[in-house]
């Protein structure tokens, strides 16, 4: 099939009322480290557009972890602290306590929220600390190169579980979002994904609501996104996200778990 | 004059903390220290407006410490011995991220869960860092209850001048027991903007970001650098110790906290029987005050370190007069403290009777 040619100029493509895709003003013009096709990437930019539409980059300070995310400083245009591993929900509480009237983030993965900063989660959302968790759940630890997370499923193959996980001997697959969401200091939380584009919409959403219920100091929020790792799944960006799909979801179900009422 | 009171050293450091305008205390309960955090949940927030957060372990009160640090505040904490083995991860992040706090060491006997009574064991982890890298607390050793109030004040001016973690050493005994303490008039907390402090993207500037995360080696050896010109720094500016008629004296006893008190009084009891004993305290034990050990090593036939640990500032002591004068070392341990009679008979052992 021949493509009929048509004269587009790259000036005419670049010209605002022709914009169909940009890059937030929070999200600093560089070269990320994640792997082609990874998650984090796409949680970046819809939580910068989040931000960026709100008007609060002047407002928020986040806690970046130790994983994949550490450098999430690197990219994400505001006053950011680098956390111990595991320890990202009590620096939270340090500067919460401090800027009450400021926005508060961890951006943390599974093994450091849910395996070594477990104590440390679950006790910010038992005192209803006032700030949000975004928790990227993709089972596997991926900086350290693929070893089983506490939300590895089971039967799945990681280099700590080679021959799947046995729940025998490994315990299950920590659902973290329904283990929290029954504490009274929790106000919000949400399981969502970015494997399809409608599914980025909704986390996005998702991400707006927590840092609105922030504002009317309701209490923690956690926005758990199912996520993927290509590198160490050792599978193409495609095939992990249909791996999202059919593997994962329907063990970690997507949608709300807890919502605030909210007076009007 | 300020305010004078009779009052426990934790009491004292506990209030202390709300007289210097302290923005946040995280601390978990540990004997023999816990009257702090139920001084300050009773006192601190009624008074100045401090958060007094009782945290859910050693390991999250350091690092809410880290963060609400990293927002520019005067933060910080007090534990004893297995507590503070808990808190030197995070003090290795607080020192490598160049952050400001003070926390206290109310130090009781170890190792292990060991004993509440008092003791100086935990010395190596204080002064040699604790954790892992290459960095230092900035160690202040109060001998008496006056102390363990000045020191919150001071403690924050050196960590802040530096933005280096600060630790009070002290010991179970000093933590418990009353004297008379004078107490400064309360300072109202103050409200800096710092610039390294992340309070929210300033509209006109850079970004702030906290971390000890250097993934580059040459950079990293340049943070590295950075922190011993600071420690140099210290041990040129912020040296401090006490001395006793050592302009006589043909033997030191030295010592640091509660034990240096014991040892002043071996020190009167050795001349009343004759012998030319002088003193040394040590108050800041990094930076080591090696000058005056160095100083006396010429003039003296011998120093006598006492210690309630197995031997671990006497280590510094040698360094510092590098063989130039005869040192040894007595210690109890486990929680024992020794008496002056003691300390004077073992001298004499040592160093009179030449056994």
């Amino acid at each position: 099939m021949e493509l009929e040619k048509v004269d587009i100029l790259v000036e005419d493509i670049v010209k605002p009322e022709n914009l169909v895709y940009r890059r937030p003003s929070t999200l600093i013009d560089v070269d990320m480290h994640y792997c082609p096709g990874c998650g984090h990437s796409t949680v970046h930019k819809i939580f910068m557009e989040v931000v960026e539409e709100m008007g609060i980059q002047h407002d928020i300070i986040g806690v970046s972890p130790v994983g994949c995310s550490v450098f999430a400083y690197n990219y994400m245009d505001v006053d950011m602290q680098q956390a111990a591993h595991g320890r990202a929900c009590a620096v939270a509480t340090g500067i919460k306590r401090m800027l009450p009237d400021k926005y508060v983030f961890t951006y943390q993965g599974d093994g450091d929220l849910a395996a070594i900063g477990g104590n440390e989660t679950l006790h910010a959302a038992n005192r209803g600390e006032n700030f949000l968790v975004i928790f990227i759940n993709n089972a596997v630890y991926g900086m350290t190169s693929g070893q089983m997370a506490p939300t590895t499923i089971e039967g799945m193959v990681s280099t700590t579980s080679p021959y799947g996980r046995d729940t025998k001997t490994m315990g299950y697959p920590l659902k973290i979002s329904e283990l929290l969401a029954p504490l009274p200091g929790v106000a919000y939380v949400t399981r969502q994904a970015v494997n399809t584009v409608q599914n980025v919409r909704r986390a996005k959403k998702a991400l707006q609501r927590a840092l609105e219920y922030q504002k009317m100091g309701l209490g923690f929020c956690l926005v758990e996104i199912v996520s993927n790792c290509p590198s160490n799944w050792k599978m193409t960006p495609l095939d992990s996200n249909k791996f999202v799909q059919e593997v994962l979801i329907p063990y970690y179900p997507l949608g709300d778990i807890k919502v605030p009422e909210v007076k009007k | 004059m300020g305010e004078i009171k009779l009052m426990k050293g934790n009491e004292a450091l506990a209030e202390a903390a709300i007289r210097a305008g302290v923005d946040a205390y995280f601390g978990y309960p540990i004997t023999p220290q816990s009257e702090i955090i139920e001084y300050l949940s009773r006192e601190a927030t009624k008074r100045s407006g401090m958060l007094v957060l009782q945290a859910e372990s050693e390991v999250a009160a350091i690092n809410m410490i880290y963060g609400a640090a990293g927002c520019g505040k005067k933060a910080m904490t007090t534990s004893s011995s297995p507590g503070i083995s808990l808190m030197q991860e995070g003090l290795s992040y607080i020192a490598s991220a160049e952050l400001p706090c003070l926390l206290a060491n109310v130090n009781r006997g170890g190792p292990g869960l060991g004993t509440i009574q008092p003791a100086q064991g935990d010395y190596f982890q204080a002064t040699k860092g604790g954790g892992h890298g290459d960095y230092h607390l900035l160690v202040l050793a109060p001998y008496n209850v006056q102390e363990m109030a000045d020191f919150v004040k001071l403690g924050f001016e050196l960590a802040f001048k530096y933005r280096n973690p600060v630790m009070i050493l002290a010991d179970g005994a000093l933590g418990q027991m009353m004297e008379k303490v004078e107490l400064p008039p309360p300072e109202p907390r103050r409200h800096i903007e710092f610039p390294w402090a992340t309070t929210g993207k300033p509209k006109n500037g850079e970004r702030r970001v906290i971390t000890s995360l250097h993934i580059e080696p040459e950079k990293m050896e340049e943070i590295n650098l950075r922190l011993q010109r600071k420690y140099k720094q210290m041990e040129e500016e912020e040296v401090r110790f006490q001395t006793i008629n050592i302009e006589d004296a043909e033997y030191i006893f030295t010592a640091f906290g509660l034990v240096s008190r014991i040892a002043l009084k071996a020190m009167e009891l050795g001349r009343k029987k004759g012998y030319k004993i002088g003193w040394i305290r040590p108050i800041t034990l990094f930076p080591f005050p090696k000058k005056i050990f160095e100083e006396v090593a010429s003039k003296v036939k011998g120093i006598l370190d006492v210690e309630m640990n197995a031997g671990q500032m006497v280590e510094d002591v040698k360094l510092s007069v590098c063989g130039k004068t005869r040192v040894e070392f007595y210690g109890r341990m486990g929680g024992v403290v020794p008496t002056p009679e003691e300390i004077l008979d073992n001298f004499e052992k040592m160093f009179i009777k030449g056994e």
